[in-house]
């Protein structure tokens, strides 16, 4: 049976929101995909949702701004920022009058936005589906709040339609549900390891998006895959020279003076952890693809050893996921 | 090689979280994702309880399922469960001199009982608890999480019944927010806009300042949504007097001189970056950083010079040390000498690459240095956590 072909190629879809465990390379991975896009000549727009300030790094650039601003060729990076979206929203939509004033009026809206349930949130998905339904880019990509926020994120727009019945916050819903529900347009991307709780939150998240939003699940990247480090024949001739007597043999054939294994057990010590974190990985990675729904795409970029964060690592990941997505 | 690896130790400072849990009541664990704070904060209480004495209760956000069966619990709770003590027989420690006992968070149910503390009467009660507003901006209001946490490890260390409570800290968007969560929900309840937002329509006597907050209000968020809100902030006003004195004693907790804060972080730039943010933050509120925790370090012999330059050989000539190896006394037999070669060109490459993320760690270890004492590390663990046995084994590490 052919492996099922994936109902949109990844990149065609013009939202996508990266999300995950926090710690398993979600803004790195996010970078990555945006590069990979940007490189393909998509006009892409990159959103860091969460403002620490890592998605800069991946790029190695000032610091972004809700301004965004070309980091690469074709690709441009921006910074959420609730307020100023709301600005820019009541500039676009209400063309309230003296804008100039509105400092006050923002603070009061960063009170309001945290008190009623879900416009913090609007404003930030709002945004991003308005880069989209403005074909502004061929591509958003979000670099999302981690999985514990990233439901009530994306459910925001149908929490506000059941809370709020009149109004022009209930007027805007409406087109967002329509970008956000259509598989086609937008997807959810969870980033994992192959570790026990990210595995977890991952296959969590990968329910709570299909019961609680109407976003589809476009793909899960596996990140930090470590290489397979024997064939079982080469596996056989390791545990040998595990054996003291052939340990001793191999210090005496590099040269190791005198009697015992010296420095040569390090280097066996820590094929034994490579071997053995491969192998824990690979459970997880089991249990991974076991738990997600039949047919989902998975993407595996492998552990970086030489950079783990920078230009250079991002675009080694943006071409690990090329070759998995077949570019 | 003795003196190469001291270099790279942090100053010394006291070896163990030992004296740090014998001295102090509340614990909590903090830094940023994926780093390991509810295991490292499990493994602290299970050697407390194990070697300190007292009872210990470890308070998880969120802990994996099988760390719940690692302390021997069908399932977390907000109730308060003890280890049975036949646990620790079965984990090697005949006779713990304590207690362990266990919880976990539950935002809703602890919002909840807050209410019911607080509300005045039992028709507020039951009002507020059918809000719709409510179950939403429990769940859903920023730092809700943070806050609740906070509010109950207050709650629980007030009534006395632990003499020692260690806390996981939720996942935060910034690891600081949850230190700032109690303020913010005292300035919250006091804040003029929730007055402005809770002045019924009918009777709002718009001033110069008030006035626009309303048009906009009305316009972005209709007048209905506005009186729901408004209503739902009037009946939790009426708890406002206990919310606001609640919301303070939990910030005095906070810097209380028995409580104490232990960062964990893993040795990769990001939680790097994060962790001496949060040590500033920390000095900044006068807060008591009691240890810094490195978590998944890889083991120093990475580091190793003399080892790193025979997996250069190994990965450079293969095929020489292989044909060596087989032909060397004690060597015949182990296989064939292009299958062997190809075994120690991977020893090789592995212990290379494993190497420069060594190092890279070594510098992020240097640099933590200089901010604070680094007091545990725990070593990469190649397997899983599964039963008590295993987080004692873990918490040794913090313990020597």
């Amino acid at each position: 049976m052919p492996p099922p072909v994936p109902p949109t190629d990844l990149l065609d879809r013009r939202l996508l929101f990266v999300t995950g465990k926090g710690g398993v390379g979600k803004t790195s991975i996010a970078a990555a995909l945006g590069s990979l896009a940007a490189s393909q000549g998509r006009r892409t727009l990159l959103c860091e949702v969460d403002a620490k300030g890592d998605l800069a790094g991946a790029f190695e650039t000032a610091p972004t701004e809700f301004r965004e601003r070309e980091v690469a060729p074709g690709l441009w990076a921006m910074t959420m920022d609730t307020d100023a979206s709301l600005k820019e929203y009541l500039g676009l939509q209400l063309k309230l009058p003296l804008l100039a004033r509105l400092g006050p009026l923002a603070r009061t809206f960063d009170f309001v936005a945290n008190a009623a349930p879900g416009v913090k949130e609007i404003l930030t998905v709002g945004k991003l589906c308005y880069e989209v339904r403005e074909r502004h880019y061929d591509l958003v990509v979000a670099d999302a709040p981690a999985s514990g926020h990233i439901v009530g994120q994306l459910a925001a727009p149908e929490a506000i339609n059941d809370l709020v019945k009149v109004g022009l916050v209930r007027d805007q819903t409406g087109w967002m549900l329509d970008i956000l529900g259509d598989a086609p347009t937008t997807g959810a991307i969870v980033v994992a390891t192959p570790e026990e709780m990210p595995v977890n939150e991952t296959l969590e998240l990968a329910g709570r998006l299909r019961e609680e939003t109407v976003v589809d699940l476009a793909a899960v990247v596996v990140n930090r895959v470590l290489p397979e480090l024997f064939t079982r024949g080469e596996e056989k001739i390791f545990r040998e020279l595990r054996r003291p007597d052939r340990t001793e043999a191999l210090a005496a054939a590099v040269g190791v003076p005198g009697p015992g294994a010296g420095s040569v057990e390090p280097l066996l010590d820590g094929a034994e952890l490579a071997v053995k974190l491969r192998r824990t990985r690979a459970e997880h990675l089991g249990a991974l693809r076991d738990g997600l729904p039949p047919g989902t795409q998975l993407l595996y970029v492998p552990e970086l050893f030489q950079r783990s964060h920078g230009v250079r690592a991002t675009r080694q990941m943006a071409e690990a996921l090329g070759a998995e997505l077949g570019y | 090689m003795a003196a190469r690896r001291s270099a790279l130790r942090a100053p010394t400072g006291p070896s163990s979280l030992e004296p740090l849990l014998a001295a102090k009541e509340i614990v909590i664990c903090c830094g940023s994702g994926g780093v390991g704070k509810t295991t490292t904060a499990a493994a602290a209480a299970a050697m407390a309880a194990a070697n300190l004495g007292g009872k210990v209760l470890v308070i998880t956000v969120d802990p994996a399922r099988r760390l719940a069966n690692a302390l021997g619990l069908e399932r977390f709770g907000n109730v308060e469960t003890q280890i049975p003590p036949e646990h620790f027989a079965a984990a090697g420690v005949a006779e713990p001199r304590g207690e362990l006992w266990a919880a976990m968070l539950d935002t809703k149910q602890s919002w909840d009982e807050l209410v019911r503390a607080h509300a005045p009467d039992a028709a507020t009660r039951d009002a507020i608890l059918a809000n719709p507003l409510y179950a939403n901006i429990t769940s859903r209001f920023v730092q809700s999480h943070d806050y609740i946490a906070m509010e109950r490890l207050y709650e629980i260390h007030a009534s006395g019944r632990y003499d020692l409570i260690l806390v996981d800290t939720p996942p935060t968007r910034n690891a600081i927010d949850f230190l700032e969560a109690p303020e913010r929900m005292a300035d919250f309840f006091s804040s003029r806009l929730l007055r402005w937002l809770t002045v019924p329509a009918r009777s709002r006597v718009f001033t110069m300042a008030s006035k626009p907050f309303y048009t906009v209000a009305d316009r972005i968020l209709g007048t209905q949504f506005l009186q729901d809100i408004a209503e739902f902030f009037l009946l939790f006003q009426t708890m406002y007097d206990g919310f606001v004195e609640r919301a303070r004693a939990v910030t005095r907790t906070l810097s209380d001189k028995r409580t104490t804060f232990v960062v964990v972080s893993t040795l990769e730039p990001s939680p790097v970056r994060e962790t001496e943010f949060f040590i500033d933050a920390l000095s900044d509120r006068k807060l008591h950083l009691g240890a810094v925790v490195l978590n998944k370090v890889l083991p120093d012999w990475f580091r190793d010079r003399d080892a790193t330059a025979i997996a250069q050989r190994m990965s450079t000539d293969a095929a020489g040390l292989a044909k060596a190896v087989t032909e060397a006394p004690g060597g015949a037999g182990i296989g064939a000498p292009d299958q062997v070669a190809r075994v120690l060109a991977e020893v090789g490459e592995s212990f290379l690459n494993f190497q420069v993320v060594a190092t890279r760690e070594g510098e992020q270890r240097a640099e933590l240095a200089a901010v604070a004492d680094v007091v545990a590390t725990i070593p990469y663990a190649d397997h899983d956590i599964t039963d008590l046995a295993g987080l004692l084994e873990l918490g040794s590490w913090l313990w020597r």
